[in-house]
């Protein structure tokens, strides 16, 4: 069990969020006057049933999806008062992100695929290659950078899809269930990696996850079932506690 | 990113290999059969090409160059009477059966040329001499007719034969002894060109009241063509035309009254279509393969505009990668036809640039499609 650390400042507040699709009779509320927290340097983790609501928060905090009402502020910036343009801008500036299917280009490689946000904030390429490389180093595996993603195996692209979110330095790293589709000494590594990556007091990580396995690794863990968080937990005892009764 | 957008692009090989496929059909089809189909419309005109009169008299009723409306041998006099004409000169233009040494018949374009000055006489001599075209029974023909008369030649040990100076046809049962090879431009009818005077001409052709197919003129130096065509035919009331009226007047009559646009034109447009339906297609279902990266760049903070921008270069790129295939090809194909020298061919340089703007129409079509796909997909599926 990895030692806590002091929360710091919030860098993730929901407060009343709603969040509904579809309309009339077919209308599903989705979230319901949820209020959640993350605080820099912690790794918090969203867990819940399917269904329970855990991706579209994740997509809201990440401003991929806006709420239907509620305050969502993120590193201190309200994301609905933002326009579109201006919470994409702030997404690809402060937000790093890990998806469960990895999502990297099939037909770039691995220093490019890594490159990728900060090309897309303008960087040269030159400058953009040079740090993904560095970004390559640091998650362990700096010898593929010529390799496309399809000849590595699930945990390096997962690890490859960890050098891409932290390439930009954001402050923010959303992992949607970042050891779905890993096995579970691949999901141990990369969760380790993510948990290193939370160490920065300057930085937050939520990660989503139905796997129980990965739960020792949260400092503070939100549990969701039909649209509202059920109870946080708080400390390593409850957190423990809940590893053990779902394993 | 235009760099990533293209590696996304060249990596995906199947489909770019299609797209671009698909694109050099297009092009080649929309490049090729117009070629032909100009080419083909200069042979309607060939008689003007090789004769490089400047102005065309004729009868009020003709519309075209091998539109016979023959005209009285005293209009030429008529014509040279009005004010502002330097000269006039009398052509006949007839198709005609000509007999080969060996009994069987060709079909030549005969042409008639005023005996004193020769004018509409061709530019270019290959062998022979124009001034031979005043002795007895002479004639001028072209390359062409070389061909034509020496097919089926023998000589008596059986070894083909080929026709040359100084060997000798029959037009009509008169003697056409050949005295020169000229350059010219193929006829429409697919008979090759005969010269010969006009006094001749009027011998070998069957005989008509009137004869005269067509004056040649020239005006006086400081006057505009248009303004002698204007005289000739205010004061003789007969149809004059500058050459270039004349020849749009002979390509507009085909277009009218013939299938051959109608035929090309549906060719090129089965190759827009084909070519639209084949980069649509294909790039809407790249595209769709890489919705989830798209929508993941989006996540990572790549606005519309920049996406929109990857997509604009994949497809143009495509595009202007499938034209120069395409026009290559066609460049080739059409080279290959006019050594062969069966088919006409000629490609202003207006059908280039026309078939440049449809396919960057097609790409920039197909490029559309993407992007409101890609510009409609919330970055949210790929947390899905």
């Amino acid at each position: 069990m990895p030692d806590p650390l002091p929360p710091s400042r919030p860098a993730i507040t929901v407060r009343q969020l709603d969040k509904s699709f579809g309309e009339g009779d077919a209308r599903i509320d989705v979230l319901k006057r949820v209020d959640f927290s993350a605080c820099e340097g912690e790794m918090m983790f969203l867990v819940g049933p399917s269904g329970c609501g855990k991706t579209t928060l994740l997509s809201i905090i990440a401003g991929t999806l806006a709420g239907d009402a509620g305050e969502i502020d993120v590193l201190g910036q309200s994301l609905p008062r933002l326009t579109r343009a201006e919470v994409t801008a702030f997404r690809a500036r402060y937000i790093g992100f890990v998806f469960q299917q990895f999502n990297l280009i099939p037909t770039l490689t691995v220093l490019e695929n890594v490159a990728v946000p900060l090309l897309i904030q303008g960087a040269p390429m030159r400058t953009a290659l040079a740090r993904a490389q560095e970004s390559l180093a640091r998650v362990g595996i700096p010898e593929k950078v010529r390799e496309h993603p399809g000849r590595l195996s699930g945990g390096q692209q997962q690890r490859v899809a960890i050098a891409r979110a932290l390439v930009h330095e954001p402050r923010v790293i959303i992992c949607d269930e970042p050891t779905a589709s890993l096995d579970r000494e691949n999901g141990q590594r990369v969760m380790a990696l993510l948990r290193d990556v939370a160490r920065d007091p300057r930085r937050c990580v939520v990660v989503v996850t139905h796997d129980p396995r990965t739960y020792p690794f949260a400092d503070r863990m939100s549990e969701m079932e039909d649209g509202r968080i059920l109870r946080v937990l708080q400390t390593p005892a409850e957190i423990g506690a809940a590893h053990t009764e779902k394993l | 990113m235009i760099r990533l957008a293209l590696k996304m692009l060249f990596g995906d090989r199947g489909k770019y290999l299609l797209l671009v496929s698909g694109l050099t059909f297009s092009t080649l089809l929309m490049t090729q059969f117009p070629s032909v189909f100009c080419g083909l419309m200069t042979w309607t005109y060939a008689n003007m090409f090789n004769s490089r009169s400047h102005i065309w008299v004729m009868d009020p009723k003709a519309e075209q160059s091998l539109d016979s409306k023959p005209l009285r041998d005293t209009d030429v006099n008529r014509v040279r009477s009005v004010a502002g004409v330097a000269w006039a000169a009398p052509y006949f233009q007839g198709t005609l059966q000509a007999r080969m040494p060996d009994g069987n018949f060709k079909l030549v374009t005969l042409v008639g040329l005023d005996a004193t000055t020769l004018a509409g006489a061709p530019a270019l001599l290959l062998q022979g001499s124009l001034d031979e075209l005043r002795l007895p029974n002479t004639i001028i023909t072209d390359e062409f007719g070389l061909d034509r008369f020496s097919e089926g030649q023998r000589n008596p040990d059986g070894s083909p034969r080929r026709i040359g100076i100084g060997d000798t046809i029959e037009i009509n049962d008169r003697e056409a002894r050949i005295v020169g090879v000229a350059k010219t431009r193929r006829s429409f009818t697919g008979g090759p060109f005969v010269f010969t005077t006009y006094d001749r001409a009027v011998l070998y052709a069957p005989q008509q009241r009137k004869m005269l197919t067509f004056i040649l003129a020239a005006g006086e130096p400081g006057l505009s063509d248009e303004e002698v065509c204007r005289r000739i035919a205010a004061e003789t009331g007969l149809r004059a035309l500058t050459e270039e009226e004349f020849r749009w007047s002979t390509i507009w009559w085909y277009v009218r009254n013939t299938g051959i646009p109608f035929a090309i034109g549906s060719i090129v447009l089965i190759g827009a279509i084909v070519g639209m339906l084949i980069a649509a297609q294909t790039f809407h279902a790249f595209v769709l393969e890489n919705l989830r990266n798209f929508a993941a760049l989006k996540a990572m903070g790549a606005s519309n505009g920049r996406l929109t921008a990857m997509l604009a270069v994949q497809s143009l790129t495509t595009g202007l990668i499938g034209y120069g295939i395409g026009a290559g090809v066609a460049s080739v194909v059409l080279r290959f036809f006019v050594r062969l020298g069966k088919v006409g061919v000629y490609t202003p340089w207006q059908l280039p640039v026309a078939v440049l703007g449809v396919i960057l129409l097609i790409s920039g079509f197909s490029a559309l499609l993407g992007i409101i796909r890609v510009t409609r997909t919330e970055p949210a599926i790929v947390f899905r």
